[in-house]
């Protein structure tokens, strides 16, 4: 069989599975819904400050959209950044990079194949995160109502478009530093800056168009009718932010020179 | 029509900023040639093994692998394997899973010749552990294993000795000739001459970016010609008729012998006209030219093929000959 981009991805995933890195990631997006539940069950009483913050001790299914809200902040930019800045780098730092691109794969096909599987760790670690954890969490409670899942669902897709778009930005640092350290740091402070810009007194009018809004995209599902507005608005967003990234990070990969090692 | 060589570089350049790595390359590796790429350390030969195997862009000039341009796609590296640098690994894989990966982007059937490739760098009793915990040369032997996976016609291989003890280096080489001898073109980058001088039938001599030297490793030591060294019961005398003496070529005194260059009929002749001059000789001998010799010539002296050579032959033994 002649190698291509399946060939990659497959080996991105099975390396990933080797990793450390990998388990921390995925440990920390499992771990923290637990403490936030145990620490719910604790207090006997929901945090009264957030969406469905008073829903958290009466359903289950309000677990998962309330870690959504905390964990736009910095969890799950960090999980993202984890893998994405670290892909191209770790095999720049680690001489790997000119291994792999001396065979007999383009080095189009190799960026596609990592940004794959950077993509899949992300949403993989969202679902496991916020899909799979409240079930196992809080048994016992309000988990069988279809509509509720459904809801969780496609607030979880929702929430991948700006983490995608978190993704890109990782990749093309990961692709331009040469530093998976970097690179990981270097998203999160990114993340993490346009959280500020956010917040920052004046800047309402551009609010709508930073990236950190469209983490809240997901709640225009909740309303009645569905608002599909921010839903759209942060499809198109996302698409500005992410697309460029990952182009210029695509053509950076395609013509920089292999140099470490 | 010929077939395109295995290795065709032309006015090759690498340029950093101000400095030029790679200065104007030119060299053709033919079909079943063991090539020596040698130099110092930072003269460049990394670089040019990077640009012929399309990890980086030349600044000018191209590289022709069959014929085909590394820069437009891996399809030119069809039959082509190699390592630059140390080969490098995923250290929390196996060594046979790390294999298998690269037979997986290599296809072709690489797969199939996993357990070949690790039979013949003598790593199957080891191919289940973790690379990370590989001794150097255990990565190297790997390096070639994952270049013959690729099952190449040519093979390019950046300082494959280095950093190895002398079993090691002994044991590659001894895989080297061995793949030569089944007909694989090898270019090999070394600044070990014995290596080079042992397993090379051509080389390039490259100094601070630029070949100084190109061609059949026989042709130059011909080339630089035979250096004597003399001596006689009267020096003073014996130099006097040296210096008048036809087919003899830079004259010197040297650490109390009289050196110069000639052919072995000159040589004949000198020793008559010392005889009939009353200098008589106590020791004439011919300096065996090593390419470690000629290399420091090129590399460090004034780059000149021939003439300055010979002086500093440690490794040779000179052959007694008294009249």
């Amino acid at each position: 069989m002649n190698p291509g981009v399946a060939t990659v991805y497959r080996w991105e995933l099975r390396k990933l599975r080797y990793q450390k890195r990998t388990y921390l990631g995925l440990g920390l997006a499992v771990i923290v819904p637990i403490i936030f539940v145990a620490a719910v069950s604790f207090r006997n009483h929901g945090p009264h400050d957030v969406a469905f913050g008073d829903y958290v001790d009466r359903s289950g299914l309000a677990v998962p959209l309330v870690i959504l809200l905390f964990g736009a902040i910095w969890m799950f930019p960090l999980i993202a950044a984890l893998v994405a800045g670290d892909i191209v780098a770790s095999e720049d730092h680690n001489g790997t990079l000119k291994t792999i691109l001396t065979r007999s794969l383009d080095r189009g096909q190799i960026f596609t194949g990592k940004a794959l599987a950077a993509a899949t760790y992300a949403i993989v670690a969202i679902v496991l995160k916020s899909g799979f954890n409240p079930l196992q969490s809080l048994s016992g409670t309000i988990v069988s109502a279809p509509k509720g899942l459904e809801l969780v669902f496609v607030s979880l897709l929702v929430y991948l478009i700006p983490i995608l778009a978190i993704v890109c930005i990782g990749l093309l640092l990961s692709t331009i530093t040469h530093n998976s350290a970097a690179a990981v740091v270097g998203t999160l402070m990114f993340s993490l800056i346009i959280q500020l810009i956010a917040i920052l007194p004046g800047l309402g009018g551009a609010q709508p168009y930073l990236l950190s809004t469209q983490f809240n995209a997901w709640q225009g599902l909740l309303r009645t009718p569905t608002d599909w507005d921010p839903i759209i608005r942060a499809a198109w967003v996302c698409a500005l932010y992410g697309l460029p990234a990952l182009g210029a990070a695509y053509l950076v990969f395609l013509r920089r020179d292999v140099a470490g090692g | 029509m010929a077939a395109d060589p295995p290795i065709e570089v032309r006015g090759l350049v690498k340029t950093y900023g101000q400095i030029v790595a790679v200065d104007h390359v030119d060299l053709t590796v033919d079909a079943g040639d063991v090539y020596g790429y040698l130099g110092p350390n930072g003269a460049g030969k990394t670089t040019s093994l990077r640009m012929m195997l399309g990890l980086i862009r030349p600044t000018a000039g191209h590289v022709r692998l069959f014929g085909r341009d590394p820069l437009l796609g891996v399809a030119a590296l069809e039959g082509v394997a190699g390592f630059v640098e140390a080969p490098q690994f995923y250290p929390y894989m196996s060594g046979r899973r790390n294999l298998e990966l690269l037979a997986a982007y290599d296809g072709h059937g690489a797969g199939g010749r996993v357990d070949e490739a690790l039979a013949t760098v003598e790593l199957s009793g080891r191919a289940g552990d973790r690379v990370g915990g590989y001794s150097h040369g255990m990565r190297q032997r790997l390096g070639i294993a994952g270049a013959l996976l690729r099952a190449p016609k040519l093979l390019l291989l950046d300082e494959p000795a280095t950093g190895l003890d002398p079993a090691g280096m002994r044991d590659m080489r001894v895989l080297i000739r061995r793949l030569a001898d089944e007909g694989m073109t090898v270019l090999l980058s070394s600044h070990l001459l014995p290596e080079v001088e042992e397993l090379c039938n051509r080389v390039a001599i490259v100094r601070s970016g630029k070949i100084v030297y190109e061609g059949a490793i026989a042709e130059l030591k011909r080339g630089a010609g035979a250096v004597y060294r003399l001596s006689s019961t009267d020096d003073e005398r014996a130099l006097s008729v040296c210096r008048a003496q036809r087919g003899l070529g830079e004259v010197r005194v040297e650490h109390g012998y009289i050196c110069f260059t000639a052919d072995a009929a000159a040589a004949a002749e000198l020793s008559q006209a010392l005889v009939e001059a009353g200098a008589l000789i106590t020791m004439l001998s011919p300096e065996t030219v090593t390419l470690e010799d000629l290399f420091f010539s090129l590399t460090e002296g004034d780059g000149r093929t021939s003439g300055s050579v010979g002086g500093s032959s440690d490794g040779a033994m000179p052959t007694a000959m008294s009249s």
